[in-house]
């Protein structure tokens, strides 16, 4: 078993451009190996917050630390890229300074290897997002910053793109850290959920958050039981009453079941 | 050294030397304005060169230096003044764009005892390149062209993605800086061939024509330097034969050729 070695840490962070905060008293704790999933109504200040993480936005009060010499990848929002600029992928990747062959072999890892040679301006929304994962990846980071990744994908490359983000955090045991707007989706890729509006308005794990007031009172009712019936399914089952019984051994193959103890 | 001097004391032979150095330098730098979006803004640059000219009338500086300084000045107070966000980044170049050259125009009025060919200043008098002026393009090139193999990669990943750039470390403000300072000094040397009002047709049209042709940023950067020698060359050949302005026929070749590549060349490469 690996130690937990942190990543990044934020105390108390808050940035305010004029007006009030847009993130506010941020509290967190990214360890290796961790998937973190921010959600949150728009303007919450989702993205500020990874781009507090990425530096590219100064704290205006709180404090900051990222591991010394951590690399990280980033993969932004979405790639608007001009079409006067004539790019293949393989020029896109190799502007990261990392040898062909370890380009290659990233974006072998994202499953998009017949890209190599391909314009940037001719890929769908979801070999844009592969390839940018793949960029990040070459750069061989302990940390993965995604921002809704999934924006532009159709909804079953969605479900492939979220698994694929779970299986190179155990390949690579980097860290990573996404926003996600795609709660169903998102819930069964991560290990712990922070519900964001401005504040932290309630983090933990997936399957506990949809029960928190806060979240409810964040996304609506509706929201929070629908995401409750998807966790559950995998690890209780409901009797007829609606009354909760223990999941058959069956259900214990899932990924998530482990948490079956504490719930 | 004898064919040189006798070469360089031909006024045509100078004018097309002098040309074939700023299509060296409009070429990549070209390139950047089609790729950054930044046409508009290289045009106000050049409008504030006639600022730079009245400025170095009234100070008795040399006129290049007098127009790359006021053209860095314009450009760091344009960087400043779009981050505050009171106005649209075009109405803000609009206005200084227009500004600065009525203001030129408006010092040089105040000094009669400068006779100055204005229409030279506005369209170029490349027929009329002094020694001086080759030395001032070459060195200015020489510069520009270490500067920009030097930065290439930065260059290149701030336009592709400024936030991916400052991610992967590129100082990605010195870059944007570096930049600017590139094309100040370029519209100071350019000035000289096709002038104030046709600097950016000079940048842009050999870029964008080039950009059918390539596949990749560097062979568009080459091919924009091939096709704006192409069309210094034609233009004065133009010039000479039939006596059109010089400028304005460096132009007209080089929009020649963007239509030819155009209308042969349906769909870009990659």
């Amino acid at each position: 078993m690996l130690m937990t070695e942190c990543l990044v840490t934020l105390k108390n962070a808050t940035v305010r451009f004029d007006g009030p905060p847009v993130i506010d008293g941020i509290n967190l704790t990214l360890n290796r190996g961790d998937i973190v999933t921010i959600i949150g109504p728009n303007g919450a200040g989702k993205t500020t917050l990874i781009k507090s993480i990425l530096s590219i936005q100064k704290l205006s009060g709180g404090e900051i630390w990222l591991k010394p010499g951590a690399r990280i990848g980033y993969v932004p929002q979405h790639l608007i890229l001009q079409p006067t600029l004539p790019l293949s992928v393989r020029r896109f990747l190799m502007l990261t300074g990392e040898p062909e062959a370890r380009c290659r072999e990233a974006l072998a890892q994202t499953g998009v290897s017949h890209l190599f040679d391909a314009s940037i301006h001719h890929l769908s929304g979801g070999e844009k997002q592969r390839v940018l994962i793949a960029r990040a990846l070459a750069r061989n980071p302990d940390l993965l910053v995604l921002d809704e990744p999934a924006q532009g994908v159709d909804i079953n490359g969605q479900a492939a793109l979220y698994d694929l983000i779970r299986t190179l955090r155990d390949q690579l045991q980097c860290g990573v850290i996404m926003i996600s707007h795609d709660l169903h989706l998102v819930m069964a890729a991560t290990d712990q959920v922070i519900c964001l509006n401005q504040h932290i308005c309630c983090s933990g794990r997936p399957e506990d958050i949809s029960a928190d007031p806060a979240f409810i009172e964040t996304f609506g009712q509706q929201v929070a039981e629908s995401l409750a019936v998807y966790h559950h399914h995998h690890n209780h089952q409901h009797t007829l009453h609606g009354d909760v019984v223990a999941g058959d051994g069956d259900a214990c193959q899932h990924e998530d079941c482990h948490s079956h103890g504490t719930h | 050294m004898a064919l040189i001097d006798s070469i360089l004391d031909d006024f045509f032979w100078r004018a097309l030397i002098g040309g074939l150095g700023v299509a060296l330098v409009a070429g990549p730098l070209g390139c950047f304005v089609v790729w950054r979006r930044m046409a508009y803004f290289g045009d106000t640059l050049a409008h504030s060169a006639l600022l730079g000219i009245a400025l170095g009338f009234l100070f008795q500086l040399p006129l290049n230096l007098a127009i790359a300084g006021t053209c860095v000045a314009l450009a760091i107070v344009l960087v400043i003044l779009a981050r505050s966000r009171t106005l649209a980044t075009d109405t803000l170049l609009g206005i200084l764009a227009h500004s600065a050259l009525a203001i030129g125009l408006v010092t040089l009025s105040f000094m009669p005892e400068v006779r100055l060919d204005l229409s030279g200043y506005l369209f170029g008098d490349l027929l009329a390149m002094s020694r001086d002026d080759l030395l001032w393009i070459y060195g200015g090139a020489a510069i520009i062209l270490t500067l920009l193999y030097r930065l290439w990669r930065g260059l290149l990943m701030t336009t592709i993605h400024e936030e991916l750039a400052r991610v992967e470390g590129f100082p990605v403000e010195r870059l944007r800086l570096a930049l600017m300072l590139m094309f100040s000094l370029v519209i100071a040397v350019a000035m000289k061939i096709v002038g104030v009002l046709l600097i950016t047709a000079l940048l842009i049209i050999p870029a964008a024509t080039a950009r059918r042709l390539a596949n990749t940023p560097e062979r568009m950067v080459l091919l924009a330097v091939v096709i704006g020698m192409l069309a210094v060359s034609g233009g004065l050949s133009l010039s000479w034969l039939s006596d059109s302005p010089a400028g304005p026929s460096v132009v007209v070749a080089a929009f020649t050729m963007f239509l030819l590549v155009y209308g042969v060349v349906r769909r870009p490469q990659a």
